[in-house]
């Protein structure tokens, strides 16, 4: 079983659901995905740390061979090339990795080289596989650090995998969900949760992906992520309280299922009720 | 000589665009001729890399000197690359800004910016 945990915003609670389901379920994999900011390594604090670097293809130029005819320059979606004083600039940060210079290059004055984008740990925090995407600050995608994290787990049938995704509904997200069963979408009961549920309720029914929610923050009154849900016949996961222990444990970055029992119980009836919808 | 700004419309009194990379047009004007180009910014509407696109553009348009409030770092590479001088506009005439050039009262721009990436 493959859940993607997602939200439309930062806070809601992804990395919470993620790191606690993962925790509950008995020799399980955790993925984060959220590669701009990862966090779910510093609840888990994994051990025996395997570290890979993850780079992409940018072009170099051999400028005795450019003729200065500008093809790549024309082709270029993201303006990256530019021509100048009889010579070729690559704005290594502005290029996007398509590998299309090289192709419509007549003079096969144009090459790739490796280029590090940033990395990914695996670990393992008592019985559960850790495994960490990290983007290098400034650059202008994760997707392939997320592809190289999603190529690995599609092999993996033994272990349940809990992905903790990116917030809101960019490409990467899209990416992070391509191999996923189920998404559980986790939201706030305010105007703008609800508002963010939407987001994330719009791009999951348009990838034909089976979904619940997880309603994080309850507390008495009006819930208006419960009140979309029921409308759009979200099925409703379950509930997590808006609860100052479990604020101060998570804050303190413990993973709150491992050290109190209440929690833990509460994270195994979600776990359960997470089985059940996904397997309908 | 050939004096290029970015400007924001291609009619008559034309000011100084605020952006060099996404300003609609820029103008050419020729000291000599005293003719004025105006170069439409294909660069404009781009997702990224407007100023490398609209440096890319002007340049080939053989410009002595730069005049603009301000620019971000990759075009200034590409301008930099082509040997060209850029000065600091001072407020948003374009024909205050030509004259005060050419009497040598304006600054070479030396504050480049990072660039406003994604706005």
């Amino acid at each position: 079983m493959k859940i993607a945990v997602l939200s439309g915003k930062g806070g809601t609670g992804k990395t919470l659901v993620s790191v606690n389901l993962a925790s509950v379920s008995e020799g399980s994999c955790y993925i984060d995905c959220d590669v701009e900011e990862p966090n779910g390594h510093l609840f888990f604090k994994p051990e025996k740390i395997e570290q890979e670097a993850i780079t992409v293809k940018i072009p170099v130029v051999d400028q005795d061979r450019c003729t200065g005819c500008r093809a790549c320059v024309d082709f270029c979606a993201f303006n990256a090339l530019a021509y100048i004083k009889d010579q070729l600039l690559v704005f290594e940060e502005i290029c996007h990795s398509c590998g299309g210079c090289v192709l419509v290059c007549p003079e096969d004055a144009l090459s790739e080289k490796d280029k590090a984008i940033g990395s990914i740990e695996r670990g393992i925090s008592e019985d559960v596989f850790v495994h960490t995407g990290i983007m290098n600050t400034g650059e202008v995608s994760g997707i392939p650090i997320v592809d190289r994290l999603l190529e690995e787990i599609a092999l993996e049938s033994e272990r349940d995998i809990f992905i903790d995704g990116p917030p809101g509904t960019a490409c990467i997200v899209m990416e992070t969900i391509k191999g996923a069963d189920f998404c559980l979408l986790v939201a706030e009961p305010t105007l703008f949760g609800a508002h963010n549920l939407q987001m994330v309720h719009e791009l999951v029914a348009l990838m034909e992906k089976p979904f619940g929610v997880i309603l994080n923050k309850c507390q008495e009154g009006e819930n208006l992520s419960e009140i979309y849900a029921m409308e759009h016949g979200i099925p409703i996961i379950g509930r997590i309280p808006f609860d100052e222990k479990l604020g101060l444990i998570n804050s303190n970055g413990e993973i709150v299922s491992r050290v109190d029992e209440g929690y833990e119980q509460l994270f195994a009836s979600l776990l359960k009720a997470t089985r059940k919808a996904a397997a309908v | 000589m050939k004096i290029a700004i970015p400007v924001d419309s291609n009619i008559d009194e034309v000011k100084v665009n605020d952006s060099f990379g996404r300003a609609p047009y820029y103008l050419i004007h020729d000291t000599e001729t005293k003719e004025d180009l105006f170069v439409f910014n294909t660069a404009a509407r781009s997702a990224g890399g407007a100023g490398i696109r609209a440096a890319q553009l002007v340049v080939d348009q053989k410009p002595d000197v730069f005049l603009a409030p301000r620019m971000g770092q990759n075009a200034a590479d590409v301008i930099k690359t082509a040997h060209i001088d850029i000065y600091k506009t001072e407020g948003s005439s374009v024909k205050q800004n030509i004259e005060r050039y050419l009497a040598g009262e304006l600054s070479p721009l030396d504050d480049i910016h990072a660039g406003l990436h994604g706005h």
